[in-house]
């Protein structure tokens, strides 16, 4: 597999009044060609603010890049003049973010909004960009095309802006796609629809996916690797298999667990993770979910674990994979089931 | 879209209406009358009052202005024997209309142009310097703006006339003093409006397409931020058309603010009246124009209409 996107030991804080968040916190991933990996983890874990760095989308100030490279293609982004960025984004990687209810500009034509990147990086006269936008409406499933690119978001439902949104990300058929929660502002029937969309897509455009959600069904649906973040750090790695069946870091337990299934005993309080995330201005020394843990250790709050292998590609942090831990059976695994 | 401008218009005359009707019952509740100043004996005052209808029940008066309102008929002027205020406005309003559109344009295209310098420049040396501006404009009154622009440009600098209203030299000075409350007005918004637009997702959107700051700004940015200062530039020229009585008086220019101060002062009903009336509805139907422009601009508030 040839490697796409690798990002090595990155650190992004931002500089506010009352101190610096330390939002990721040295996060090291490879993304290859044509795979869909999804980063999962709770609010404020650091998981969109690892994918805007990739993009550079983050706001600087206050936002820095402290530490660490993104490798995209043999560049690194961290390094690279606004302007050759410029060059990068929308054309070679593009975004699909959250709401689609805010995310598309209220006074341009869909259309022209799909349009505008193919002027920019294919230098096509607007035209042949008006004809390739209403293409790409039709790709990603919108009827009546050509009538609707000459309308006003507010005329779309939810779910096509969400399918605009696609559209304008891979109008020029970019290497990689990060979608940050695609699905969350929608609702369920369109969140199938939507992932169907771009799975869809990913075959037939070979396009990378970075999927950012908080969403396990979601996970479950589209990706094939899957990157567990914990107050911005990837507490576990693997395969979809490895993370579902085969979970090891305690806070993934707690993530499976809290996945609602429909078979749920309606009797019994919903699953959920007690505690709330360490505060980010001063992350702990040790493992920052210790204090969330049943299973935590003397030695979880002192010193940060190092990532243990469990198998080829599936690796955890946690220092019960350490050989003298004791011995702890998952409460989960094997057999969870996802609506 | 029709239907959204036909929707604007009643609700145009409807408020039209109610202000006529209000203005009317409020300018007899004025203690006096309108003779009060003439020297004259109890009986020619008596003709006078009967002469002008006064004498009538006041709903009959209501409904007769109103029915010569209908006609565009605003009535004799009690204070200028045998001129209609008709007349008055007639040779008075294109002095103030020329000096009110010319510092409208002026006030729109700099307070634009200032408040995105402002907020381009967010907390560096030209924004500051675009607000002190601003901060001047609003605070300092016209009566001030107005003689020490004179005492400046046209007495020590000699560059400009001092006052009068004779061609595009004579003109400069009024638009500036009357404009600089508006021109502050309207960079303050407009920054404030561009600073709210920048941190919208669709300009992340746009970012994340790989688009220049500059195409940005200009594609995504200004079209939106412009929304709120449109809804402001109805009042706006409505105060400036109607504003400018104490720069026509520094300037000596011949508009209708001089009638309007003198007709109030002399209760002069049907010069009250009529000009009321008349900036009323110059209001209204500023109103209505930036309505619709609006509706041009911002396509939800078409289907809004619907």
């Amino acid at each position: 597999m040839e490697k796409l996107l690798e990002v090595k030991d990155l650190e992004v804080s931002f500089k506010t009044y009352a101190g610096e968040i330390k939002a990721v916190r040295g996060v090291s991933f490879d993304i290859n060609k044509g795979e869909i990996v999804a980063i999962v983890g709770e609010s404020g874990c650091g998981k969109s603010v690892t994918a805007q760095s990739i993009m550079r989308l983050i706001p600087m100030p206050p936002g820095i890049i402290k530490k660490g490279s993104i490798i995209f293609e043999g560049r690194d982004i961290t390094k690279l003049s606004e302007r050759e960025m410029e060059h990068i984004r929308g054309s070679e990687m593009s975004m699909v973010f959250q709401d689609p209810m805010t995310s598309l500009n209220p006074t341009m034509k869909v259309g022209a909004q799909i349009a505008e990147s193919l002027i920019k990086h294919q230098k096509m006269h607007s035209k042949e960009a008006w004809k390739k936008a209403i293409e790409m409406l039709k790709m990603v499933g919108i009827p009546n095309a050509e009538k609707r690119a000459n309308q006003y978001p507010h005329e779309f439902s939810g779910g096509m802006r969400q399918r605009a949104m696609i559209a304008i990300a891979l109008a020029c058929n970019p290497k990689l796609l990060i979608a940050d929660e695609p699905t969350t502002a929608l609702d369920v029937t369109i969140q199938a629809q939507i992932l169907d969309l771009m799975r869809d897509l990913q075959k037939k455009l070979n396009t990378a996916i970075i999927i950012i959600t908080h969403n396990l069904g979601v996970v479950a649906n589209l990706a094939e690797r899957v990157l567990v973040m914990y107050a911005g750090k990837i507490i576990e790695r693997g395969n979809l298999d490895d993370i579902f069946y085969n979970p090891r870091h305690p806070y993934t337990w707690g993530l499976l667990m809290s996945v609602p299934t429909p078979d749920l005993d309606k009797s019994k309080k919903l699953a959920s993770i007690e505690g709330t995330p360490p505060d980010l201005f001063a992350p702990p020394v040790g493992c920052p979910f210790a204090p969330r843990c049943e299973y935590a250790m003397k030695i979880c709050y002192e010193k940060y674990p190092e990532e243990f292998t469990v198998s080829d590609g599936h690796s955890v942090a946690c220092w019960l994979m350490h050989p003298l831990a004791p011995k702890v059976k998952p409460p989960v695994g094997k057999g969870v089931t996802l609506s | 879209m029709a239907r959204y401008i036909l929707n604007r218009l009643v609700i145009s005359l409807i408020t039209a209406w109610v202000l006529v009707t209000i203005v009317f019952f409020l300018v007899r509740l004025l203690p006096g009358d309108p003779f009060l100043s003439e020297k004259v004996t109890p009986e020619i005052k008596q003709n006078m009052i009967k002469y002008y209808g006064f004498d009538k029940p006041l709903h009959i008066q209501y409904i007769r202005y109103i029915s010569n309102l209908l006609k565009g008929d605003l009535g004799y002027s009690l204070r200028y024997k045998n001129r209609t205020v008709n007349e008055v406005i007639k040779q008075a309003f294109p002095y103030s209309a020329d000096l009110g559109i010319r510092a409208v344009i002026f006030a729109t295209i700099v307070g634009i142009t200032l408040g995105i310098i402002a907020a381009l420049n967010r907390n560096k040396p030209l924004d500051y310097l675009s607000m002190f501006i601003a901060i001047v404009g609003i605070s300092v009154p016209g009566f001030v703006i107005g003689p020490l622009l004179q005492y400046i440009f046209a007495i020590k600098l000699k560059l400009l006339p001092v006052a009068q209203w004779k061609g595009f030299a004579y003109t400069i000075m009024p638009t500036f003093a009357l404009s600089l409350g508006s021109i502050a007005l309207i960079a303050r918004l407009m920054r404030a409006s561009m600073l709210d637009v920048v941190n919208q997702d669709y300009i992340k959107t746009a970012k994340s397409k790989g688009l220049s700051p500059t195409q940005i700004v200009w594609k995504h940015q200004i079209r939106n931020a412009i929304l709120p200062v449109i809804t402001v530039l109805g009042p706006v020229t409505a105060t400036l058309l109607t504003g400018t009585f104490v720069i026509e008086q520094i300037f000596a220019i011949p508009g209708l603010g001089k009638f309007y101060i003198l007709g109030i002062q002399n209760l002069d009903y049907s010069m009250v009246l009529g000009m009321t009336v008349f900036y009323g509805l110059f209001l209204i139907a500023a109103n209505f124009i930036v309505d619709i422009i609006y509706g041009i601009i911002d396509p939800r508030i078409r289907i809004g209409g619907k």
